[in-house]
């Protein structure tokens, strides 16, 4: 890897300072279990990282007066799940299909949501956009079996790498964000976006913005589960994931719904049509297999990757019979 | 690449005249010495963030000591060197093996404050003032730690390379759940690959330590029961 230098500041306002204002002069590390490979394969080479894991103010679970939870944005994988009852199943079940207690104990929350994508162009060195040395796209006619099938009319092709984000969308969380203007507050909804050229980033994070912490509004009577749909159980990612959030009444009829899928496109993937349609309804199975069915309709898959709607059409029906369940 | 591995690489290249009956180690730990860079001065500056002083380390070498099976060990280290490099290359201990260096096989798991984690996907410099357990710290001169018997009765490995990670794993399975269930077990030890498939000697191994770690110390020593 390039060699770089490195500072540890102790508060988020030093931090902020210490981080360039071109994404690419230099990186945050909090866990490093991503940036490490991505600076040993040269995809990205910083001039300057920075650690946050002197922030003291970033790390810790607590859980508020009205039932909601803050999770500091160097909250380990692993501690996550520990400090995390019942209502949250749906990041909690994310965070248990990381299979590897190596990478729960070293990487954090924030860096969940800020890893880069998995797309294996972009990892051998063909840009986010992946495109050979004509500027052609590698991908539409390349190996895309694991890339987009939603969200891929634009050149962003890959998919979405995080664990938790359909989960935080599917628990309606914000995302806390510290930067050179102060603090902000993002909806998980809105924190992920897909690039539009090879320079930009796949969050609305500034260069020297970072995550402090995700806030969870109370989960007293939500129902939440996440499936992923995987080829192998030990640690990969999953081909396809939906999380699902419901609320249900005293005759089990939906009251709100809400669902995300994962590793489908490039963000995580808000289905609020399928969601709409489980409003009022009583989740059976045909129920849950007709959301998946909407879930997927807009879906268009490129030359390799037909059968990932499948999956995902999958992944929502069984995440939402565990979360109703 | 690191630093260190380019400094062994040109120390190899350095040393073709060689003495016979030399082992490679002993070779490359010869010519490693000899070259030793000294220090570079200018390791260290102080920035303006935010009101206060903050060090910026590198990119030059600068003087960290990392805390390793109990002994503190002082080492020059640039920013980029990860721990796993630093052990190995400079301080010696090469229990913990380098295999995919991207956080993926596990061949590399040491524990860090009671946790396991992937040495080649730490930096060193931020290994400074944590508590650094690697396979070397198991035995007691020859009598093994349960979990190292229990791999060995037990047939637990083939080749070998992923063994000293993998055992590193199961003590720190065991340590956190001494009975471990099928689920915690594929939990615990779902880090670390063996491609010589030897998972179901695993899985024994996983069972014999658990059982000999609640009787307490016992006494093992090597060349237990047949494999077989």
């Amino acid at each position: 890897m390039q060699n770089f230098e490195y500072a540890s500041p102790t508060t988020k306002e030093q931090a902020v300072e210490l981080l360039g204002k071109q994404w690419g002069e230099t990186e945050v590390i909090a866990g490093g279990t991503d940036l490490l490979s991505l600076m040993k394969d040269f995809i990205v080479t910083p001039k300057r990282v920075v650690n946050i894991k002197n922030i003291a103010e970033l790390r810790g679970v607590t859980i508020n007066r009205a039932g909601g939870v803050r999770i500091g944005a160097l909250t380990s994988l692993e501690e996550m799940i520990e400090r995390l009852g019942k209502g949250y199943g749906a990041l909690t079940q994310a965070a248990k299909e990381i299979t590897s207690p190596q990478i729960r104990n070293m990487g954090t929350v924030g860096g969940d949501l800020c890893q880069r994508p998995r797309c294996w162009y972009f990892r051998a060195g063909f840009g986010l956009m992946a495109k050979n040395e004509n500027g052609e796209p590698l991908v539409p006619n390349g190996d895309n079996r694991y890339h987009a099938i939603l969200g891929n009319d634009g050149e962003a092709k890959f998919v979405s790498a995080s664990s938790l984000g359909p989960g935080l969308i599917a628990l309606a969380a914000k995302i806390s964000v510290f930067g050179p203007k102060g603090a902000r507050e993002i909806d998980a909804d809105k924190f992920f976006v897909a690039p539009k050229s090879a320079s930009d980033r796949e969050t609305v994070l500034a260069p020297n913005e970072i995550v402090t912490a995700i806030n969870i509004p109370s989960t007293v009577g939500v129902r939440s589960a996440t499936y992923e749909v995987r080829q192998r159980e030990a640690l990969d990612w999953p081909m396809a994931a939906a999380s699902v959030a419901l609320k249900l009444d005293a005759a089990k009829k939906v009251t709100s719904a809400r669902i995300a899928l994962g590793h489908v496109a490039p963000t995580p993937w808000n289905a609020a049509e399928a969601a709409k349609f489980l409003v009022g309804k009583t989740i059976t199975e045909d129920v849950a297999a007709e959301a998946g069915k909407i879930a997927v309709a807009n879906a268009k898959s490129l030359s390799r990757n037909a059968y990932k709607i499948q999956l995902a059409q999958v992944a929502v029906k069984r995440a939402i019979l565990q979360a109703a369940g | 690449m690191s630093s260190s591995d380019e400094r062994h690489d040109h120390a190899a290249d350095a040393n073709t005249s060689g003495e016979s009956a030399v082992s490679r180690r002993k070779f490359l730990k010869g010519t490693g010495v000899a070259l030793t860079i000294p220090l570079v001065a200018g390791g260290e500056k102080i920035v303006k963030a935010a009101g206060a002083d903050v060090k910026i380390y590198g990119p030059n070498k600068t003087e960290i000591t990392l805390t390793v099976n109990g002994s503190p060990k002082k080492v020059s280290v640039e920013p980029r060197a990860t721990l796993l490099d630093t052990l190995r290359n400079d301080l010696d201990t090469t229990g913990a093996k380098r295999v995919c260096d991207r956080a993926t096989c596990g061949a590399c798991t040491m524990i860090i404050d009671g946790k396991p984690v992937y040495g080649c996907t730490v930096l060193a410099i931020e290994a400074q003032g944590r508590k650094i357990e690697t396979v070397e710290s198991l035995a007691k001169g020859d009598a093994l730690h349960p979990v190292q018997q229990a791999f060995w009765d037990n047939d637990a490995q083939q080749c070998g390379f992923c063994t000293p990670g993998f055992v590193m794993a199961c003590k720190a399975l065991l340590d956190k759940h001494p009975s471990p269930t099928e689920e915690q077990i594929e939990m615990g030890v779902g880090g670390n690959l063996c491609r010589c498939g030897t998972y179901h000697g695993i899985k024994g191994a996983i069972a014999q330590a658990s059982a000999a770690l609640k009787k307490g110390p016992a006494k093992m020593t090597r060349g237990g029961k047949s494999n077989g």
